[in-house]
């Protein structure tokens, strides 16, 4: 029996913890700084906007860990002694590990900025977050103002946080226009219009030039770098991404680079460690994933692979299609495969794209021009079946086929519209081809790949 | 919108004051002749009970509601209290024979109903001679009030979609003191209309015109309970239709429950009493309609000729035969959330406390426990009645069938159904009664559970675990459990409210019915991971 202890009680570590538990009588720890028990960080948002209470981010009972026998120990951990095997707190506990998982996750970028460090200043990541959140901006009247700054998807969610309480937002877009550095411009635009719809106020190709504080060290005003132009504001929100949460390791020993260096068992330089989750950076890229990838479903599958490995199933990080989900206000984003944005497409790949006149429904398919091969789907406001296009993917399917049995692919509730043959007919109209849509069939749906 | 929205409000709470207010009113005593006449219809043999009531209540003073069913029930019981004596004297005297004579004097009936009957023949004053205005006063108020509280939202709450904002913020619907003041006014309201339905009769004499016109008698509590109702799923379902707009799903669904709520539960029983037939709710499916099977009912139908025998087939083939095979079809949700009056209620009503139902594992096990007894009880009980029915025998095994039913018709049919399953929506999240104890759900779960099309697909990897599913969930299933691991959701308790579905920001959740292969999926799959390594992952199974 060996002692696994992991630092950072997020998706990842959770997971993970998770898996060995199940497949074996291991000793398990789980230590972290931020609250005794997982939550579900994504789930943040909804307690502010009044859709939950925090207890219900908690995919577990507090009961749920010592009837599977996981140790949760709360303290921060200060440095690693690999050669001693052993943790230590900030407080000078020590701890010792057989084998340690790090996965501490990120923390919000922060670029020097004059000011970032101001009362009422923050980002939207850690429960303290939104602790801060809750005491800066509790209501319109104590905050009659805020600022975000950096157009990502914490960006945007952190707006839709703030307008649930009615406080006036300004958000600062570095980009021209939302989030075009991953999404088309056709989906990006319709972002751009919905975030304006919602009353807030977008400012794209806007940077933030310094954060000023009014004689109490609390945030006054921002000043916009392009313009100079002042805003005031109570709340200053940072979102203009995430860096890995590793400076605990600098004296470890451990390889770091932009995050904890891990091959692709995710182990680090150093035996019996492993970091996995937002904070993993890997040696090489996987495909065209990012050596960094700070997403949820990643986190989880990393800490499902790593379990195997741990459990004497040793087991290489091979994460299968890309795939990923966000909110944008009331607009709902899946993507399966490789869509790039006009920006980062290769040559071969080419659109096709479909809009919705009236409503906030659009998709875009990436092919290959020269073979029809399908690369990848954004559908905003249609909700598509996971396992279909993962099969499809996998059997290299052309995009013909996809819009062939776009119908077995269709997630959205009963009784929804459905756009399949608006959208084949739009497809045989710009490439003079002539796919029919066949009705959606159980069958195909259960096949496998 | 604002200003609308508030002065609905303060319509509305007018409306419900002077509801409230009107049981105050009025004043109650008979007149010599309208006594007589009583009594000859009722064809008291008692000799006491005339004068009794004529000294309680053939009076010039203005009794009110209260003194006036304490005088009534204070003159039954000094009238079977005078025969009581009776009996102990001739049974001390071992008299047997005038013993005997004397029971016949007694007077059956619960008090309330007896003074229920006489309020509604001695009230005057506002509710009873004005009600037309008091209707308006009341209901009219309170009906326009709600509707302008509500529909301004469709402005106010901006653009279509979740409307699920300051849920938890709110006193209303966070268990707060509005919670808990909605909570003793629903306990309240039900256990005067189960146990003190003279305290209420005020309210009756507001809907008597109505009931004259559809069933040509003047009403009953139930009659008022029934036209509350459908008022009150009628108003909340546009609330329901505000809310729910972006999702066709929940607009359907509202407008079929309160379609059967109408029509079914309300109009086609009231008409078909004014042809002297039986009153029926066709879509009222034993056991959760529990006295369908006893002697009185059975009685009933098989003197109804024709018509009742075709109630008495269709009753039967309901359960049996069309109940479990639409499950098998469609999830119990075409029952629980399309036509059921009790669901709809839930689902109009009740919807704004969805979300305090318990996802606690042990809720789920009181839950389990509970409502599977009540099935028994409903089955074991039916039994005795079907058994009293072909035997003749009162009692079965010692045990008296009246008994049984009269303790299921207290504690399941009026406490738990009605002042528990409604009067808890703000506390115990809507659907109390619907998870905890309806012995039709009970029945139709066993189907859904393991016999069934019905599943809720979870859309491969895509769940965040943020709870909005389980958290939303009326019947307190923990739905995340299931769709973080990829697991599609097959609960015996699930009646299909689509809910779920709805408030999930990453869309990984779907009602559908599909092919049984397939609906309940392996447990471990790596989410999302390479196709090889879930393969492994499943074979190792």
């Amino acid at each position: 029996m060996e002692h696994i202890v992991i630092i950072g009680n997020g998706i990842s570590g959770v997971t993970a913890a998770r898996h060995i538990r199940k497949n074996s009588n291991n000793k398990i720890t789980i230590v972290s700084a931020e609250s005794k028990y997982f939550f579900s960080r994504t789930a943040l948002m909804y307690v502010y906007m009044g859709h939950m209470k925090f207890e219900h981010t908690q995919p577990y009972e507090n009961w749920f860990w010592e009837k599977n026998n996981i140790q949760l120990k709360q303290g921060f951990v200060s440095n690693i002694h690999p050669h001693k095997k052993q943790i230590e707190f900030r407080n000078g506990e020590t701890l010792s590990f057989d084998k340690l998982i790090i996965a501490t996750g990120s923390k919000p970028n922060k670029f020097g900025w004059p000011g970032q460090d101001l009362d009422g200043v923050m980002g939207m990541y850690h429960k303290q977050d939104l602790e801060k959140l809750e005491k800066y901006a509790p209501d319109n009247k104590a905050c009659n103002s805020a600022v975000i700054v950096g157009g990502g998807l914490i960006g945007i969610e952190l707006a839709e946080m703030l307008r649930s309480r009615k406080i006036p937002v300004t958000f600062l877009v570095r980009e021209n226009s939302f989030w075009n550095g991953v999404l088309p411009a056709q989906e990006s635009e319709m972002i751009n219009n919905h975030i304006k719809e919602h009353h807030i106020d977008l400012r794209l190709n806007t940077n933030l030039k310094e954060i000023k504080s009014d004689e109490n060290g609390r945030v006054k005003s921002v000043i916009i770098e392009e313009t100079g132009e002042e805003i005031f504001c109570n709340v200053v929100g940072l979102t203009a991404g995430v860096t890995p949460n590793i400076d605990f390791l600098k004296e470890s020993g451990i390889e770091l680079g932009r995050g904890v260096k891990v091959n692709r068992f995710l182990e680090t330089n150093i035996k019996d460690i492993y970091a996995i989750g937002d904070c993993a950076e890997q040696h090489k890229a996987i495909g065209q994933r990012r050596n960094i990838e700070a997403v949820w479903y990643t986190g989880r599958m990393m800490g499902e692979t790593l379990a195997q490995t741990i459990c004497g199933n040793k087991t290489e990080y091979k994460p299968g299609h890309w795939f990923n989900s966000a909110k944008f206000l009331d607009i709902e984003y899946q993507t399966y495969g490789w869509v790039f944005s006009e920006i980062g497409k290769k040559e071969n790949e080419t659109y096709f794209q479909w809009q919705h006149p009236k409503e906030q429904k659009c998709i875009t398919i990436s092919f290959d021009k020269n073979t029809n091969q399908f690369l990848g789907i954004n559908t905003f406001g249609i909700r598509m079946r996971h396992d279909i296009f993962n099969k499809w993917l996998t059997e290299n399917q052309t995009i013909n086929h996809v819009l062939e049995n776009l119908a077995d692919a269709n997630f959205d509730p009963e009784f929804y519209k459905l756009y399949e043959s608006e959208i084949v007919e739009k497809f045989n109209k710009e490439n003079n081809t002539s796919i029919q849509t066949k009705k959606k069939s159980w069958k195909r749906i259960f096949s496998k790949a | 919108m604002k200003v609308i929205k508030q002065s609905g409000l303060i319509i509305f709470l007018l409306g419900l004051t002077i509801f409230v207010g009107t049981i105050f009113t009025g004043s109650f005593n008979l007149n010599q002749s309208d006594l007589d006449t009583f009594i000859k219809e009722k064809n008291y043999k008692s000799a006491v009970i005339k004068s009794n009531l004529e000294k309680a209540i053939v009076t010039s003073e203005d009794l009110n509601i209260f003194q006036f069913s304490k005088r009534v029930i204070k003159a039954y019981e000094s009238s079977n209290l005078y025969y009581d004596k009776l009996i102990q004297k001739y049974n001390k005297e071992k008299k047997w024979k005038e013993k005997g004579k004397q029971y016949q004097y007694k007077i059956g009936g619960k008090p309330h109903s007896l003074s229920f009957i006489l309020a509604k023949k001695a009230g005057k004053g506002w509710a009873a001679e004005k009600t037309t205005l008091m209707w308006f006063l009341t209901f009219g108020l309170g009906i326009i009030g709600a509707l302008l509280f509500i529909v301004p939202d469709v402005v106010l709450l901006g653009k279509p979609g979740i409307k699920n904002n300051g849920i938890f913020l709110d006193a209303a619907t966070n268990r707060g003191w509005i919670g808990w003041f909605a909570f003793v006014f629903l306990v309240t309201f039900y256990i005067l209309l189960y146990f003190y339905p003279d305290l209420i009769v005020n309210w009756v004499f507001l809907v008597d015109p109505i009931s004259s016109s559809i069933s040509g008698n003047p009403a009953s509590q139930w009659f008022l309970y029934g036209f509350l109702y459908c008022t009150v799923m009628t108003v909340m379902a546009v609330r329901m239709y505000v809310k729910y707009r972006d999702n066709k799903y929940q607009i359907l669904r509202t407008t079929s429950v309160l379609f059967f709520q109408i029509v079914f539960a309300f109009l086609i029983p009231e008409i078909l009493v004014r042809f002297e037939k039986p009153w029926y709710d066709f879509k009222n499916a034993f056991p959760l309609d529990y006295d369908f099977f006893f002697r009185w009912n059975l009685d009933e139908l098989l003197s109804s000729g024709g018509f009742g025998l075709f109630i008495l087939i269709w009753g039967v083939v309901l359960t049996v035969v069309i109940v479990p095979v639409m499950v098998y079809f469609f999830g119990k949700r075409w029952y629980c959330s399309w036509v059921c009056g009790c669901g709809g209620l839930a689902e109009t009503l009740g919807d704004p406390y969805r979300q305090l139902s318990s996802k606690t594992l042990l809720s789920w096990k009181f839950e389990r426990i509970i409502i599977h007894s009540v099935l028994i009880f409903v089955l074991v009980m039916t039994g005795f009645a079907l058994y009293t029915f072909f035997s003749g025998a009162n009692q079965v095994i010692g045990i008296k069938t009246q008994t049984i039913q009269d303790i299921y018709g207290f504690l399941i049919g009026s406490i738990f159904a009605g002042v528990i399953g409604t009067g808890f929506y703000p506390i115990f999240g809507n659907r109390v009664w619907c998870r905890f104890g309806c012995p039709l759900a009970a029945y139709l779960g066993f189907i859904q559970r393991f016999k069934s099309k019905f599943r809720i697909t979870t859309n491969g990897g895509q769940c965040i675990s943020c709870g909005n599913c389980s958290t939303y969930c009326e019947q307190g299933i923990d739905v995340r459990a299931y769709a973080q691991k990829g697991e599609n959701i097959v609960r015996s308790s699930c009646v299909g409210c689509g809910v779920c579905s709805a408030v999930c920001p990453r869309g990984v959740l779907k009602l559908e019915n599909g092919p049984e292969g397939g609906r309940i999926n392996p447990t471990e799959i790596l989410l999302g991971n390479d196709v090889d390594l879930m393969n492994l992952v499943n074979q190792k199974q």
